[in-house]
């Protein structure tokens, strides 16, 4: 059965059209991971394109052959059904031969798993507390700390509500960021007041569920300066959507000199608070 | 097996009347499980109407950044509320339809071992939904919590938490006793020679089916309760300040919520494996691997559930253990696929609607046991939890996979049930429509999820937006073709073509070989001689 001249055509028109429509999309579009910021993004960032590759073989493989029944095994065609029902060695093969792939597959995961694991020998820790719904961060230890910061949402809300035009770091953007330098490891301590929310930055590859009551942690070391953005990741209420992170991975000099003046900020602060409070005594 | 007893002239008031009764009345009182089965597929395609009404508002509200047309708190109700609604009171009715009604007939029994106790496991499903849709109407509406309901969240909800709970109850005691019903069926009332390795392998799908909710439903009940009670009695189970832990919810949740989805998928499975070899005039390859296959899946079910919780911060072996528990889980599943390709492989194959739906099913639930294997991969899966990615995953692995398959299974089983054909035109119009529209929804969402997009959001960045606006058309597209899909129903069973007495000339389990089309109202009230 020979399909016409113009059938050929007609399909030729529709995949280039496919090709460019799509090659124009994936550079408009986001369809992939973020552009990795550290190691360890850039770690599962190729295990999953391991994987992704690993999979579209097999699915590829496998629909190839149904669809080709499909056009040849068609009762419109004639095809008389064969009777076979069961077939040991072949069944064997494609439970064993999974399973060998499977392995192939977990061995890198697991050593990724074990080094996202890895907190130990920080440089710098910080407590990222979850509220609802704003973050607090508190660096507990190493240069900067001392330091505490609330971080909330600072899209204003006629923007959300359409009577403004959005601008371009939309629900994506904060009064006060958590400031790092760069090259330095990183860890973070999640906890809660109220109830469960996670902190993740996606180019960092980091979520960590923060639990009230409880201290659990994770680490990023960044290995280039930029601005980081990320969302709470667990449902915690009505403004679930609406309190993001943001992480200003900065050079070395740059976040001590953020350091010094983070620590002038606070100490006069708390002079004004300890006046307020001598005040109200009196 | 002793003949059943007429009820003529009993005390029932209908001297010398032999049948149902008629009205109201009827399907109040009616033990019998075809009866039963319609009003279970009945309830679910309400619920699964209500439920995407609510998808449609989700997927309005999701169609631009900015809020436009509901406010958080609202949004977040309408999600969790689909999600209950579309698990407990769409897709899992259905299935236990699906059981009602073929159970009996395949295994050559005259009916359920407990009939009166089906007549309560259904009627307890429209109390259930109605208290549900009720929490909208209590003060502070219905609870915003997901369908997961992670606690201390829900301690922080109004009266409509209650409800859901009280609900959740209902539920549960529906589906207890409905398996308890299946499994003692299948395990006692076969006919003679109907060995257990000789059954269609739905009633193999049910059978171990039953035995996870068995299993799996208390375990729920106890979860929402010590919700309850954390509400409202004092306790502490999910607060630290008392000597609790919130992620104590999540393990006795997903210690449920894992066997759940394969509480919906078994049947679903199992539907599948009789619509292909019906379709492909050949039988199903490999029939023992099947049942072994199935059983595995099961076991293995009970021993993964930590993979929802990767994020949670569990010791390293434990993620591993979980990594690797559930990554084996593709094995097994693998099987199945490669043993339904079998089938269709060398058969003499047609695609009325039900072999449509079946390999669509085959195509897409495929597609999300894939992006299922890349979740359960720790390391990759600290990136897409909480993501469009898991949004995406189990709407393949539900829509495409479960509700195709009971869509396979209305459209295979409509003849037998109603003794009329429906229009073969229309229902492949369904079928494309819905397999165009439901890939417009969801294969995009998984770009959303690795993009980073978190989900149970009302709003969200700009670099979000086209995904969204394509998801959002193909949702309004997917909603108004299941409404042709009401349309072709209510055709065939009130002005469908008379069926023949065999429609499906490759169809070869007992209610295709050994009964008249439509079925009668009692069928094998005496067993039939299987050779």
């Amino acid at each position: 059965m020979m399909p016409s001249k113009s059938k050929y055509r007609a399909a030729r028109w529709a995949a280039a059209a496919l090709l460019a429509a799509f090659s124009g999309l994936a550079q408009a579009l986001e369809w992939n991971l973020q552009p990795p910021a550290t190691p360890i993004a850039a770690d599962v960032q190729g295990l999953h394109e391991y994987v992704m590759i690993l999979v579209i073989v097999i699915f590829v493989g496998v629909f190839s052959v149904m669809f080709w029944s499909v056009y040849a095994h068609r009762k419109s065609k004639g095809h008389q059904a064969a009777q076979f029902h069961e077939n040991t060695m072949v069944e064997m093969l494609w439970t064993v031969i999974p399973l060998i792939i499977l392995i192939f597959i977990a061995w890198p995961a697991t050593r990724t798993v074990i080094a996202q694991k890895d907190t130990s020998n920080a440089d710098i820790t910080v407590k990222a507390t979850g509220m609802q719904w704003k973050w607090g961060y508190d660096y507990v230890k190493g240069e900067g700390e001392g330091i505490r910061l609330v971080s909330e949402l600072s899209t204003p809300n006629e923007q959300i509500e359409g009577h403004a035009t959005k601008d371009a770091h939309y629900l994506l953007e904060v009064d006060h960021p958590l400031v790092v330098p760069v090259g330095k490891k990183v860890r973070i301590l999640t906890t809660a007041v109220d109830v469960v929310h996670s902190w993740w930055v996606p180019a960092f590859a980091v979520k960590q569920d923060a639990i009230p009551g409880f201290i659990r942690d994770t680490w990023f070391k960044a290995t280039e300066t930029g601005t980081f953005r990320g969302q709470c990741a667990e449902l915690c209420g009505k403004n679930h959507g609406f309190m993001p992170i943001v992480v200003k991975v900065v050079p070395q000099q740059e976040y001590t000199a953020w350091v010094e003046q983070q620590k002038k900020r606070q100490a006069s602060a708390d002079a004004a608070v300890q006046t307020a409070e001598a005040n109200a005594s009196k | 097996m002793s003949a059943v007893i007429d009820s003529h002239g009993h005390a029932h008031g209908h001297a010398g009347h032999h049948g149902p009764y008629s009205g109201i009345m009827r399907w109040i009182t009616t033990t019998n499980h075809k009866d039963i089965g319609t009003m279970y597929l009945w309830f679910s395609f309400t619920m699964f109407l209500v439920g995407g009404a609510m998808a449609m508002v989700i997927r309005a509200e999701l169609f631009e950044p900015g809020l436009q047309i509901v406010d958080p708190d609202f949004f977040n109700q309408m999600t969790t509320m689909h999600g209950l609604i579309m698990v407990f009171g769409a897709i899992m009715p259905a299935f236990v339809g699906f059981a009602n009604w073929l159970i009996p007939m395949q295994i050559g029994a005259p009916d359920m071992a407990f009939a009166r106790l089906n007549n309560w496991s259904f009627w307890l499903l429209p109390f259930a939904g109605s208290l549900l849709i009720i929490s909208f109407f209590v003060p502070g509406g219905a609870p915003g919590v997901g369908w997961t309901m992670y606690a201390p969240l829900t301690v922080q909800m109004g009266m409509g938490m209650d409800l859901t709970i009280f609900a959740v109850h209902l539920l549960g005691m529906s589906s207890i006793m409905g398996s308890i019903n299946i499994v003692t069926t299948i395990l006692n009332m076969r006919a003679p020679g109907m060995t257990l390795m000789r059954m269609p392998l739905f009633c193999w799908t049910w059978l171990i089916t039953g035995y996870l909710l068995i299993a799996a439903m208390p375990v729920l009940a106890g979860a929402v309760t010590m919700t309850l009670t954390d509400r409202h009695f004092g306790t502490t189970f999910f607060n630290a300040a008392g000597g609790g832990d919130p992620v104590l919810y999540q393990h006795i949740f997903w210690f449920f919520g894992h066997p759940e989805v394969y509480i919906i998928a078994l049947p679903a499975f199992g539907v599948i494996s009789q619509v292909i070899p019906a379709f492909s005039r050949k039988p199903l390859f490999g029939y023992a691997s099947m049942v072994y296959a199935t059983s595995a899946i099961a076991i293995l079910s009970f021993m993964v559930w930590a993979h929802h919780m990767y994020t949670v911060g569990m010791p390293v072996t434990a993620q591993l253990f979980f990594m690797y528990a559930t990554t084996l889980i593709a094995v097994p599943t693998g099987v199945k696929v490669f043993n339904w390709v079998a089938t269709m492989w060398k058969g003499s194959l047609s695609f009325e609607t039900p072999m449509l739906f079946a390999i669509g099913f085959l195509f897409l639930f495929t597609m999300g046991g894939f992006s299922g294997l890349v979740l359960s991969l720790a390391a990759v899966d600290i990136q897409l939890q909480d993501t469009y990615y898991v949004v995406a995953h189990f709407h393949y692995v539900m829509v495409a996979g479960a509700l195709f398959s009971a869509f396979a299974g209305i459209y295979f089983w409509l003849p037998k049930w109603t003794g009329r054909m429906y229009n073969e035109t229309l229902g492949k119009w369904h079928f494309w429509l819905s397999m165009i529209f439901f890939n417009m929804i969801f294969f995009v969402q998984h770009f959303l999820g690795l993009a980073g997009m978190p989900r149970r959001i009302p709003d969200y960045p700009l670099m979000f937006e086209t995904w969204n606006k394509i998801s959002s058309i193909g949702a309004f597209g997917f909603g108004l073709t299941q409404i042709l899909f009401l349309y072709i129903v209510v055709k065939c069973i009130t002005s469908g073509e008379k069926a023949p007495q065999k429609p499906w000339d490759g169809a070869d389990s007992l209610e295709w070989t050994h009964l008249p089309t439509p079925a009668p109202y009692h069928s094998f009230e005496t067993p039939p001689v299987l050779k």
